[in-house]
């Protein structure tokens, strides 16, 4: 029996997305270019910045802001995790995956709260793009990194790309959520004594909503530290390119290495992030 | 033209409310809209005015409409239909930007459960009114901590609102709605959370405020007794509609309804009955120009002790004692000029019956109520007091000429 769909001959979908991309390749060539040139300097140069003086100085430095954004214990929690990295040799790596993953996420925040806002100040807005976010979310995260070489070609860029792309469905969605969060009787008060759309913003909604944003960045960073080892693949090194390496020489010590490197890196940004969180709860 | 004018406003909620409108145009009530058409009645036909200066307090049970109404006069709520006009100006034709300038001008809000922002200090929540006007930061906090200290909160500028008791949010709240200085004040239950003391304080507080500075206020609450003390009329609601709007006095002395009288109920009349409406006709009296003799004469007849004498334009003389009119007939005097004495206690018709009460407490001879002109209009004796008041207590129980307009009132 044939397995081919009777009547009508297979819709060529997948020729249609190639003359797509081919178009949108082509047309806006110039700008992605552009947007390449920029970020791989960039990442290069914060790479550069994080790795040229020795570790020790720079561990210091990250200690001294884990404290002082999120106390203590996390502070002395990111010392240990740093300098055991170091001492695995994979402190080159991890600058790298760090710089990756804070870039996409900088990216990530700039389109996605802009995005989230407006999903939760319209309900017009907000149904539009929530089909677009699950498709965004549910779409294996491989898939982005096929068009994004064309874009943007192999590499740290590629691998921010889709990165950007996969992590940004949780920023946009708990922007919206916090937002919408905010009590309507608040909402009220600030309407009633005049305040603009503008004021009621930033003076009574953003504020409310900022340990929900919060969160939603959390789970974009985890999202894209989740990608690195994907990312990987197509060159953009760090810790997931010793992963890739591991995997294909089939020397399960150093993926595994690389893999609790990767944990530490994602725990630490966890913890800071977390605290930000909880430090705009109203009421401390 | 007055401060604020309501006319036949009403709000369906929900949409389309054409079906619900026409369903209340035939005379059904809540209930039976929200059966057949699944939207409720929020208030209906509701019109009354507030003057420049003057409190008109809102009353009425849980669920009546009151906080609907009080958020259609500063378009918080988009009436469904019929028009709210502030200075003569129609709000429902003002653009967004101009309802926003209406409402930084001319209103102060104070909500039933506070709505103070909880990221922000006691002094900042306070200082929003005047934030969202720009004004300067320095004067700004100035007249945040005046309006907090209005309030008897100062020193809590830095705590946050979650830090506070329920009554302190409310004045946080109040001094929120003060600070802005507001032209019209819109009070939904501004002291319910308030305990006794304090709650009296806030109340003459703002009758002391609205003394000097004579704000129109438009203030909510559930109790009788604060809306007589603060109004100067009180709007009455129920199930969306008003019932009756009138004076404190009106409204005691005349429920318009079953609704109203049960409202009336338990509320100490003696706060609220005046001399005006507790006096008699003061029946027999003497003038200025009968002698001793005719005036004892009366007072035989009717069996009082004394008589109160008007001059020929009948305003008070004063009053004579029936044993000084003997003396004067055993001296053989042909006036009064003699024993006519002066001193006798007089009131006015707003004097309340407490502060009758303590006059009558300490003389023999019946209060004399005269107009501002010096006309005797009637007098208090105790016993019209004390009926006055059994009235008040025995008159909802049996009182059949009024007709029965709710359906959950006791049977009399
Ligand atoms: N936003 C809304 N949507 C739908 N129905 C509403 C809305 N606001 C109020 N209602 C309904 O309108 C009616 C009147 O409510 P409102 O809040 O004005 O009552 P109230 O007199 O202030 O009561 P309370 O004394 O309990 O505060 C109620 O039946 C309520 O359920
Ligand atoms: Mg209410």
């Amino acid at each position: 029996m044939s397995q081919d769909f009777p009547f009508i001959d297979k819709i060529p979908l997948a020729r249609y997305i190639d003359q797509g991309l081919d178009w949108l390749t082509f047309q806006f060539a110039f700008i992605t270019r552009a947007i390449s040139t920029v970020l791989g300097n960039g990442v290069d140069l914060v790479v550069h910045l994080l790795t040229y003086p020795p570790p020790w100085l720079v561990i210091a430095g990250f200690t001294a802001l884990a404290w002082y954004l999120a106390g203590r214990r996390v502070g002395i929690g990111t010392a240990a995790g740093l300098l055991f990295l170091w001492n695995l040799q994979l402190w080159v790596a991890t600058m790298e995956t760090l710089t990756l993953v804070l870039f996409a996420t900088t990216v990530t925040i700039c389109i996605a709260l802009p995005i989230g806002i407006l999903g939760g100040l319209s309900e017009r807005f907000h149904r539009a793009i929530m089909p677009i976010l699950d498709f965004m979310q549910t779409m294996p995260a491989f898939v982005y990194l096929i068009p994004a070489i064309p874009f943007f070609g192999l590499g740290q860029v590629s691998a921010m790309f889709a990165t950007v792309i996969f992590s940004m469905p949780p920023a946009i969605r708990l922007t919206t959520l916090g937002i919408r969060q905010v009590p309507q009787e608040l909402v009220e008060a600030a309407d009633a004594f005049g305040a603009t759309r503008r004021q009621k913003l930033i003076m009574v909604q953003l504020p409310l909503a900022v340990p929900t944003i919060m969160a939603g960045i959390n789970q974009t960073i985890m999202l894209a530290l989740s990608m690195v080892v994907i990312a990987a693949m197509i060159g953009a090194g760090g810790l997931g390119g010793e992963v890739w390496r591991a995997i294909q020489r089939l020397q399960p010590g150093d993926g595994f290495e690389a893999g609790i490197a990767i944990v530490i890196v994602a725990m630490i940004l966890d913890r800071v992030t977390q605290h930000i969180g909880r430090k705009h709860k109203p009421n401390p | 033209m007055p401060k604020i004018r309501i006319e036949n406003l009403t709000k369906i909620f929900g949409e389309p409310a054409e079906p619900a409108l026409e369903l209340l145009e035939q005379g059904l009530d809540r209930k039976e809209i929200l059966k057949r058409t699944g939207l409720t009645l929020g208030i209906a036909d509701v019109s009354f005015d507030v003057e420049q200066g003057e409190i008109v307090v809102v009353m009425g049970l849980s669920g009546c409409g009151k906080s609907t109404l009080i958020r259609c006069i500063n378009r918080l709520i988009e009436p469904t239909t019929g028009c709210v006009e502030i200075d003569g100006q129609d709000i429902a034709r003002l653009d967004a930007e101009s309802v926003l300038k209406l409402r930084r001008s001319k209103f102060g809000m104070v909500f039933q459960n506070f709505a103070l922002f909880p990221h922000r200090t006691i002094l900042e929540n306070v200082a929003f009114g005047l934030e969202v006007r720009n004004m300067d930061p320095a004067e700004r906090d100035n007249r945040a901590n005046e309006s907090l200290r209005q309030v008897g909160l100062e020193g809590w500028e830095q705590a946050y609102p979650a830090q506070l008791s329920g009554g302190m949010q409310q004045r946080v709240g109040l001094a929120r709605a003060l600070a802005v200085d507001p032209d019209i004040l819109l009070m939904d239950e501004a002291f319910s959370a308030l305990d006794p003391l304090i709650r009296r304080d806030m109340q003459h507080e703002l009758i002391e405020l609205q003394s000097q500075v004579k704000k129109t206020i438009v203030f909510i609450t559930h109790d009788l007794d604060e809306a007589l003390k603060l109004g100067d009329r009180i709007v009455l609601m129920k199930d969306g509609y008003v019932v009756q709007v009138g004076t404190p006095e009106e409204i005691l002395a005349s429920p318009a309804n079953r609704y109203v009288e049960r409202f009336v109920e338990d509320v100490d009349k003696s706060q609220v009955l005046t001399a005006g409406t507790v006096m008699r006709d003061a029946g027999a009296v003497g003038f200025r120009h009968d002698g001793p003799r005719t005036l004892l004469h009366r007072m035989e007849k009717l069996s009082y002790s004394s008589l109160l004498v008007l001059n020929r334009d009948n305003t008070l003389a004063g009053y004579v004692l029936a044993e000084d009119a003997a003396a004067a007939i055993r001296r053989g005097d042909q006036d009064i000029n003699d024993i006519l004495k002066t001193d006798g206690p007089r009131v006015g018709p707003d004097e309340p019956l407490t502060g009758l009460i303590n006059l009558l407490a300490d003389t023999r001879i019946p209060v004399a109520v005269i107009s501002e002109s010096g006309r005797l209009l009637g007098t208090v004796v105790k016993s019209n007091v004390l009926s006055a008041l059994a009235d008040a207590k025995a008159g909802e129980h049996d009182t059949p000429t009024v007709p029965d307009e709710s359906p959950e009132a006791p049977a009399a």
